[in-house]
């Protein structure tokens, strides 16, 4: 399917000409009506969301944003949030489950930010509600993995009933650089670990991590939005009208039971009883 | 239950604490904080906190469960699941059999079910021994079935944490743990389970971001280091030190991310309060 080595996926993954999170609200999306802050002291930049509506119906849309130059990027953090932008995710995420409104995410980060205030407000405190809270939603959760997908970070925005990618985005543990640099204690070697770390889409579909690969024009997203606007409107169409023919408590069972797999067949032995 | 099975339980207990907390040994060891040396014997007598300093040091997980569960009643869970090398990562393989050798682990947790001061309940313990606790598909499979025997058997559950996050070696399949995790615990909550979460030194990465961080209590050793990011990659993005005690335990404690601090020779109290505390019709204690 793809001529690209993984470590050239990963640069054209993080291609700043890539529609972001804001490019495909608006291209996709009508009404939108962005929704700011966590309701506890920030409003996070680097997370955009709200309400809006997708071929008619009213959805709640968020993901990560980087921003598209030097003045975007700081304000948004370079798509690194904070635990406030979890907290707003968060909230927008328990919105959409009392008004019944399907959610839509896309996932663009480096990670989830390694700073000072970010630890003093519960970094990983507010990743883990976000998973706890995304995996008992009972409305339909679609993500799309549009860049890259880095880490716990990513993952926040990713515990969906359909994780789809665009076909050369990434989508790992952590970045190439930082997994040399844990492994081999030398951050240099980022592409030896991209080529080990099977974090391209055709692998990750491959071991059952996502459920769909969405093609991207020759060369790359960057190349030409449109295409990839109507392949990603196409692909949340069919996923969005499928799943909404489940009822709210088998939508949240189908993705307790596609994560409650994940990494299941890998252990070997059974379950045992004392 | 036979009696002969619990003593025989007991020994192997006894036998990996002592393997662990290297309670035999006679030699001296200094503190890895204050640098002061004392005796092993101080060092076991004091379950491997410092007598000088009070330092927690990190110890084996059947080590921890051996001074936390009444006598004879423990009984391992899921101990023959083994690690997987999803990746066919170079050299894994070789490092986890060297590993076992080394720590008579399969991988870096240990579900069991046990009884504190007469209550019953699940435990999972990790052990920063092997591969740092790291969570890869074992640590996460053994958390998620702990939680199901407890939601089964309508038991508690408590976890033990210690852990330098996601397994690297088992790439975006550790990655899924912490999303598996708190589903699995979520569930086990949300139908009325009582779960209480224990840091120890060091907790950080997926781990802090997943399972750990969801107790409905939430507890740590003295000292710990508990965080998301570690402190040398915070220094390096921020370009700053930081100061004494940042992601410490007390320092969590202060910024509400902690109900308590337990100090080591305090958790079977703690606990048995905790477990005696939520005593319900239905649930089994």
């Amino acid at each position: 399917m793809s001529k690209h080595t993984p470590e050239e996926k990963v640069k054209i993954a993080r291609n700043p000409g890539r529609p972001g999170t804001a490019d495909f609200i608006d291209a996709l999306f009508t009404d939108f009506f962005e929704q700011r802050g966590d309701r506890q002291c920030r409003e996070d930049g680097s997370i955009l969301g709200g309400i809006a509506r997708f071929h008619g119906r009213a959805v709640t849309v968020l993901g990560h944003r980087k921003g598209k130059n030097l003045e975007e990027n700081l304000h948004c953090n370079f798509g690194m949030p904070g635990p406030e932008g979890y907290r707003k995710a968060q909230r927008l995420m328990r919105q959409a489950e009392k008004f019944s409104r399907p959610i839509i995410t896309f996932v663009d980060t480096p990670g989830a930010y390694p700073g000072k205030e970010a630890e003093e407000r519960g970094q990983g405190e507010a990743i883990a509600q976000c998973l706890a809270l995304m995996s008992s939603l009972t409305v339909p959760v679609i993500a799309v993995i549009t860049g890259e997908g880095g880490s716990g970070g990513a993952l926040a925005l990713a515990v969906a009933n359909r994780v789809l990618m665009l076909e050369h985005a990434v989508y790992s543990v952590l970045s190439p650089e930082g997994f040399a640099s844990i492994l081999w204690k030398d951050a240099s070697r980022s592409g030896e670990a991209c080529s080990v770390m099977k974090l391209t889409a055709q692998d990750l579909r491959r071991g059952g991590i996502v459920q769909g690969v969405l093609k991207e024009p020759e060369g790359g997203a960057h190349t030409d939005w449109e295409a990839v606007f109507r392949t990603v409107d196409a692909a949340l169409k069919k996923e969005l009208a499928a799943l909404s023919k489940l009822k709210g408590p088998a939508l949240a069972q189908q993705r307790y039971q596609m994560f409650r797999a994940m990494g299941q067949n890998l252990s070997p032995a059974g379950r045992e009883e004392p | 239950m036979n009696r002969f099975f619990t003593q025989r339980r007991d020994r192997l207990l006894t036998y990996q604490a002592m393997r662990e907390g290297k309670i035999t040994s006679t030699r001296r060891a200094p503190c890895p904080r204050c640098g002061e040396e004392s005796s092993a014997l101080d060092w076991s007598r004091s379950r491997q906190v410092c007598p000088r300093c009070g330092y927690h040091s990190p110890i084996g997980a059947y080590y921890r469960l051996s001074m936390i569960l009444d006598p004879g009643s423990f009984q391992e869970l899921e101990e023959k699941l083994e690690p997987a090398d999803p990746l066919g990562f170079p050299g894994y393989a070789e490092k986890l059999s060297g590993l076992e050798e080394e720590t008579g682990l399969r991988d870096a947790a240990v579900a069991a079910v046990g009884r504190v001061q007469e209550q019953k309940a699940v435990f999972v313990v990790l052990d920063s021994r092997f591969l740092m606790g790291s969570m890869g598909t074992v640590v996460g499979e053994k958390v998620a079935r702990a939680a199901e025997y407890a939601d089964r058997h309508k038991l508690p559950l408590v976890t033990f944490a210690a852990s330098g996050g996601a397994r690297m070696q088992e790439g975006i399949f550790s990655l899924m743990q912490m999303a598996k995790t708190a589903a699995v615990i979520t569930r086990f909550q949300a139908r009325g389970g009582l779960y209480v979460s224990c840091f120890t030194h060091p907790t950080t990465g997926g781990v802090t971001a997943s399972f750990a961080s969801l107790g409905d209590i939430m507890l740590a050793e003295p000292g710990a280091l508990i965080g998301f990011a570690g402190p040398r990659v915070i220094e390096q993005t921020i370009g700053e030190k930081l100061p004494e005690g940042f992601q410490r335990a007390e320092y969590l404690l202060d910024h509400g991310f902690l109900d308590q601090i337990v100090p080591r020779d305090r958790w079977r109290a703690v606990l048995g309060q905790l477990l005696a505390l939520h005593e319900r019709e239905g649930w089994h204690l």
